[in-house]
């Protein structure tokens, strides 16, 4: 967004020395974004991550689901089996890899998916108020009646088990979360003198809070869905591990956790990396979080 | 404070009735006739229809829920299709286990991470700040799962200083409670931390400290009732997030509680069971909230008025 221009008047001219200093929002975003170094770090691990898991099916050694070392059942780490293997014979680091697709893909579609209902019915809920409004809330009050994998639990046992199943039901209970953050920012921003103003000249309904109200709350909404990423890979490993997600051999992280349960005894490490896989991504979705919610917020400027 | 109370209780009973009737449609949400499901698999036409009658499947649907809810109120739920038993009986069962796991793990994880989150603030920016927010992400990024299985390998396996599963003397809550309470733990400090940082920067802080009051007084009588006001409302969005994680945790310490209940009726669809259960869960997480709600107001007299 740009800033309104201002006419040059005496005053502004004497402060015209400072005009290399006015920086545009992305400019100031990213000079106090780079001081973060830890979520420098995340982020950088977030795109490699991504990157993993698009080339994830050239770059594993094995095939994650046919690949079978009769010779190595449950063998620990080595040379050829970077990982170890599991019960099957499967190589670990290989079912890892491809397992990087699915919770990423869970993660991302899931929240995407539930920002953009959510941030809509919140727009709508908090410029309109009125009847819509409150039935907006009072569906999310109900959404929020629910703890949240129980919510899933029932929306699985209704749709069946199964990923596809897991993102829709964990999308289903990110929108009231995006409609109460956006409700509430909306609230607080349309009777600002800037929106009177807009209205003034005559811009419609969708204008304004389109592209007046919505860049005014994007940037929490963006610190949210970041933070919620992370939330929700866990959830959709959890349902995968309760046995309602992914179905094996699939290789999800959860699902492989709750395979590597029978045989825990006599191979740990079968359970040890796609524990290592969901803390070490899920982390770097939080710190990447906490870093732009610090670069964001206008209140923390040091 | 009696007029919040009454305004409260009628402003929960849209949410409430809205609850009841998804939970009473659950069952015709479900794929396949629920008659059937009842009746079992290997049942003939004329029993699925006995059933359907039986169970009063065949009146119109607005009907049903007038006696579903009817029934409900006096805790009625029927019988379990798998275990031929009453819901209720089922639940009444399992209710306990998982009620003490649940308030041991908010007991502890309540206690540590207020006290986290306060050390963090006082010492922001320094070592202990970094150690106490570095233990609080890791908490909050370590599925309970992991977390769970990772604790039972350790102390139960390599160690032997705890049990494995069951839930028969105090020493069996250990595992389950810190796992369960992680979570909590780490969101707890986190918040803590940032709703003192803010209450330390206040003019009454620099007013204390100016007329000369040790670092203790300031800290513990004019900031920490201060600080408290957010933080009791995250507590009880945090219990409902302990009721969830529990259905994870049971699972893990086979624990004979609620959540692998759930589990195992969603596995078996066992409709009668799973509705009782969700309502259940609803219903506590709903009650949980206005009690949070109405601390609150005790905490914060504004509340009250507005």
């Amino acid at each position: 967004m740009s800033t309104p221009a201002s006419t040059p008047t005496p005053a502004a001219s004497a402060a015209s020395a400072d005009a290399r200093a006015v920086r545009t929002p992305a400019a100031e975003f990213w000079r106090k974004f780079k001081r973060q170094h830890v979520a420098l770090v995340a982020g950088g691990f977030v795109i490699a991550l991504v990157l993993l898991a698009v080339f994830a099916p050239w770059l594993v050694p094995f095939d994650a689901e046919q690949f079978f070392d009769y010779d190595a059942l449950n063998s620990p780490p080595s040379a050829k089996h970077w990982f170890g293997v599991d019960s099957l014979g499967r190589d670990i680091f290989s079912r890892i890899l491809m397992g990087t697709r699915i919770s990423l893909a869970a993660g991302f579609v899931s929240v995407a998916v539930g920002a953009v209902i959510g941030t809509l019915f919140g727009l709508l809920a908090g410029y309109y108020e009125g009847w819509w409004d409150r039935i907006v809330m009072r569906l999310s009050d109900v959404l929020f009646a629910f703890p949240g994998i129980l919510l899933a639990i029932g929306i699985v046992a209704i749709l069946g088990n199964g990923m596809v199943n897991v993102i829709v039901a964990v999308a289903v209970f990110s929108v009231p979360a995006f409609a109460r953050l956006v409700r509430g920012n909306v609230l607080s921003l349309k009777h600002q003198t800037y929106i009177e103003a807009v209205r003034s000249i005559g811009a419609s309904d969708w204008v304004i809070m389109l592209r007046h109200l919505l860049p005014g709350t994007i940037s929490s909404v963006v610190v949210y869905l970041t933070m919620r990423i992370g939330t929700s890979i866990i959830t959709a490993a959890s349902l995968s591990f309760l046995g309602l997600g992914a179905q094996p051999p699939t290789p999800e992280w959860g699902a492989m956790l709750n395979e590597a349960r029978a045989d825990m005894l006599n191979a740990p490490h079968v359970a040890l990396f796609p524990s290592l896989a969901i803390f070490v991504t899920v982390l770097a979705f939080n710190l990447l979080g906490d870093g732009l919610r610090d670069a964001l917020d206008p209140k923390l400027d040091n | 404070m009696v007029h919040y109370l009454v305004r409260r209780l009628l402003g929960l009973l849209p949410t409430l009735l809205i609850v009841a009737v998804l939970v009473f449609l659950f069952v015709h949400l479900l794929p396949g006739d629920p008659a059937r499901l009842a009746a079992g698999v290997d049942a003939g036409p004329e029993t699925v229809e006995l059933v359907r009658r039986d169970l009063g499947l065949d009146r119109p649907l607005p009907e049903q829920f007038v006696r579903f809810f009817g029934n409900a109120l006096r805790g009625d739920f029927g019988k379990s299709i798998r275990s031929q038993r009453p819901v209720a009986t089922e639940i009444a069962e399992r209710f306990g286990p998982t009620f003490w796991l649940t308030v041991a793990a908010m007991a502890w994880s309540v206690v540590l991470g207020m006290l986290l989150g306060i050390v963090s603030a006082v010492w922001r920016n320094r070592w202990p700040d970094r150690v106490g927010m570095t233990l609080a992400v890791t908490g909050i990024s370590f599925p309970a799962f992991a977390l769970g299985m990772v604790l039972m390998q350790l102390f139960s396996v390599q160690l032997g200083w705890l049990p494995t599963v069951g839930a028969d003397s105090w020493r069996h809550y250990i595992l389950p409670s810190l796992t369960l309470g992680a979570g909590v733990a780490a969101v707890m400090a986190r918040f803590t931390r940032s709703s003192f940082i803010d209450v330390l920067k206040e003019d009454y802080v620099r007013t204390a400290r100016a007329k000369g009051l040790g670092e203790p007084v300031v800290v513990v009588k004019h900031g920490l009732r201060n600080a408290l006001i957010p933080v009791v409302t995250m507590m009880g969005l945090q219990f409902g997030f302990l009721l969830g994680g529990s259905i994870v945790v049971e699972v893990v310490f086979n624990w004979p509680g609620m959540g692998r209940l759930l589990v195992d009726a969603v596995d078996m669809r066992d409709y009668p069971v799973i509705q009782a259960l969700v309502l259940l869960f609803s219903l506590e997480f709903i009650v949980i909230n206005l009690v949070v709600d109405l601390l609150y107001a005790v905490i914060n007299p504004t509340i009250r008025f507005k």
